[in-house]
């Protein structure tokens, strides 16, 4: 390695809001205050601390705020450091937690405080993801009849049984019930109400959805020193990655993209990861749609292609499995979108640090957190540990 | 060449805002004619309010009245209000310092012309007749030479406050699809589809976006596909989307024309919604003046074998 490799970046606070459908008692700027509030209480660290702050949202159209990180830098404590905004689409949460790693192991600032939100109450994402372009033919409303003939095509190429999906969300939902800040708390769910609940884009169900919720998620990135500070255990990021590709292009794979690929093997590559499925112990991953949970553990390395819904399938992947997933209750249970994507990196940082409260999975030490956006094409990952990484 | 396309495109939505304590007792505190600012640790009084100090970052809620009264720090003259705006004569946009405050609110400011208007002018609030709990209940400012009007004491308590409002939003686009999409839609009155062809990987695009998304090169050589096609991948649509007059349940699919290297996508009908499956093969059938083929049926050939459309999913 050499002299000027790059400083390990830890998660020393996270913060989330308590996600519901609708905070009508708090302002946007209230509402990312909160997280951001926690986030410092879990690092015992006052704004002064923070040397610059990275927020990220999916589109302004879904508040109708046009750049809001312009109003919330006071609510931020921004105000005389760097702000920056980032944006890619559902998977902003995860890209706006690597660019504030990436000022860190930089060397750029010590300290960085990123927050990821979206209040969905503000407005409709449905209308927002359904504009009237001029000269195109309306024929689909929403994220659900985009992604649902990419199921399909999953559950043609897998041969997997139509009963997978129904168990994602049937899990997913039961491990929401573990995890305080979850949106859904659905008490009284069952397989059966899951199986029965109605097709709303067949093959995806309306129990296979996500819900619409406004949430806000932060998280305190610092150095080697910062990390020495903490009050509580560290999380340490052992690898962390992005990749891009078009929404549709001739050889397009809908099913497992090739920039989720490629994303998931730089990520294991700088963490010295062989096996994923044998050396990674949990995984929070961005499922919008139950069915995504088959595809993305074929996409991300932890079964070979078509192979995935047998982990589902046979309990891999609950609470107290070999390779639990979402564990806490996940996009399924929660979404404010901006924010989703930071949410699944922050569970993965409170695995390893052991602060997971009851969905904690026993010795977790290594976690990945996945995120993706727009249609299928902006992916971000990172791999976080209990261990800071070798240098 | 075919005229390339445009055409106005409105994205319109009522906004719902929930305002948090700090702007529900100054939007309320209008509807009452009394204008609130919030301290600052240092001492300062902002109006408009807001919830976060600037300095230190902390929680602000010290909510003090300032006067109606005030003064110009900036203006700029608006020669043609447009819709929205608060007057629909000219007028000017001010920057107003309450008596009380430290800093500036933004407004109008109703004068007879730029002459009138003048840096450090004195002005006042002019109240809207009908007042709801919004920034419009202060209706502009006006000019005003009289003695200042000292602030009353309230804090900002009120009956039935204000705790959201809604704030319409409309931007007005020209859209253009351009030049490809523009020869695609041509020939599609003529009831053919022509996508074009990238000079690098030699994938035919449709419909045709000028580039090659994978190359990065332009495209322009045409080539007509179809008309029928294969039915690569689908959803039965169930629910009703508001702003689209199509009966549930209906099919939506991904269909690969013959000779097209990705699927378009359309609606399936005139079979059992049922009945369509992966690999169904597919005609158009249009119908008088539509601008695409109102949906695909089934031809009636074998259906095609997997491996035939499996990249085209």
């Amino acid at each position: 390695m050499s002299a000027m490799s790059k400083e390990p970046v830890a998660v020393v606070g996270i913060g989330q809001t308590k996600h519901v459908a609708a905070r009508r008692d708090v302002s946007i700027a209230g509402l990312v205050r909160e997280a951001a509030r926690r986030a410092l209480d879990d690092a015992e660290l006052t704004w002064a601390d923070i040397d610059a702050v990275v927020i990220g949202k999916a589109p302004d159209f879904f508040e109708g705020v046009m750049m809001p990180e312009l109003y919330l830098a006071d609510a931020l404590g921004a105000v005389g450091k760097p702000m920056l905004r980032v944006h890619t689409a559902g998977s902003v949460g995860g890209s706006t937690a690597l660019v504030a790693a990436g000022l860190v192991a930089a060397r750029v600032h010590g300290t960085v405080l990123t927050l990821a939100f979206e209040k969905q109450s503000e407005s409709n994402a449905m209308w927002g993801l359904s504009l009237p372009i001029p000269f195109q033919q309306p024929l689909l409303a929403g994220a659900g009849g985009f992604f649902a003939p990419h199921v399909r095509a999953y559950m043609r190429r897998s041969g997997a049984p139509d009963t997978v999906g129904s168990l994602v969300a049937y899990k997913d939902r039961r491990n929401a019930l573990k995890n305080p800040y979850a949106h859904l708390h659905e008490h009284d769910i069952t397989l059966e109400k899951v199986q029965a609940s109605p097709m709303l884009w067949d093959p995806i169900r309306y129990s296979e959805t996500c819900p619409s919720s406004d949430g806000a998620c932060a998280m305190v990135l610092t150095d080697r020193a910062g990390a020495a500070r903490s009050p509580r255990p560290p999380a340490w990021m052992l690898g962390g990655a992005m990749r891009s590709e078009p929404t549709l292009f001739a050889g397009k794979d809908c099913v497992s993209p090739q920039a989720g690929k490629d994303c998931a093997a730089d990520v294991y590559r700088q963490a010295g990861i062989a096996d994923p499925r044998r050396e990674i112990d949990a995984v929070e991953m961005y499922v919008p749609f139950s069915w995504y949970e088959p595809m993305w553990l074929e996409n991300l390395g932890f079964a070979d292609e078509g192979e995935g819904w047998k982990l589902t399938e046979s309990g891999v992947t609950e609470l107290d499995g070999d390779l639990p997933v979402n564990m806490s209750g996940g996009v399924l249970s929660t979404n404010p979108i901006g924010a989703s994507g930071m949410i699944r990196f922050a569970e993965a940082a409170l695995q390893v640090r052991g602060q997971a409260g009851e969905h904690q999975v026993d010795g977790a030490r290594r976690v990945l957190g996945h995120a993706y956006g727009g249609g299928s094409q902006f992916f971000s990952m990172w791999l976080v540990g209990d261990e800071p990484p070798a240098t | 060449m075919p005229e390339v396309l445009k055409a106005p495109l409105v994205v319109e939505f009522p906004f719902t805002r929930s305002l948090g304590p700090v702007q529900s007792a100054f939007l309320t505190g209008l509807r009452e004619r009394v204008v609130l600012g919030v301290r600052t640790g240092d001492g300062r009084v902002l109006v408009p309010p807001v919830e976060y100090d600037p300095v230190t970052a902390e929680e602000i809620r010290d909510l003090v009245e300032v006067a109606p009264t005030g003064t110009v720090t900036t203006w700029a003259w608006n020669h043609a209000p447009r819709r929205g705006q608060p007057l629909d004569t000219p007028f000017a946009w001010a920057l107003v310092r309450l008596d009380g405050a430290d800093t500036a609110l933004l407004h109008a400011l109703d004068a007879p012309g730029p002459d009138a208007v003048r840096t450090g002018m004195r002005v006042r609030v002019r109240w809207a007749a009908e007042r709801t709990g919004a920034i419009t209940d202060i209706a502009c400012f006006e000019p005003y030479d009289g003695d200042p009007t000292p602030p009353g004491d309230h804090t900002g308590q009120f009956e039935e406050p204000v705790t959201g409002i809604i704030a319409p939003a409309r931007l007005d686009y020209t859209y253009s699809p351009g030049r490809a999409q523009s020869d695609y839609i041509a020939a599609l009155s003529g009831r053919r589809t022509v996508g074009e062809r990238c000079p690098s990987c030699r994938k035919v695009y449709v419909p045709p976006r000028g580039a090659c998304p994978t190359c990065g090169v332009a495209t322009s050589e045409q080539v007509e596909v179809g008309p029928r096609g294969t039915v690569t991948t689908f959803c039965i649509v169930n629910i009703k989307a508001k702003n689209l007059d199509i009966d549930v349940p209906y099919v939506y699919a991904h269909i690969a024309l013959d000779g097209a290297d990705l699927a378009l996508h359309g609606r399936i009908a005139g079979i059992p919604y049922d009945e369509v499956r992966m690999g169904l093969r597919v005609e158009p059938v249009w119908t008088e003046g539509a601008r695409y083929p109102d949906h695909y049926r089934p031809t009636g050939e074998p259906d095609a074998d997997y491996d035939t459309y499996k990249e085209l999913l």
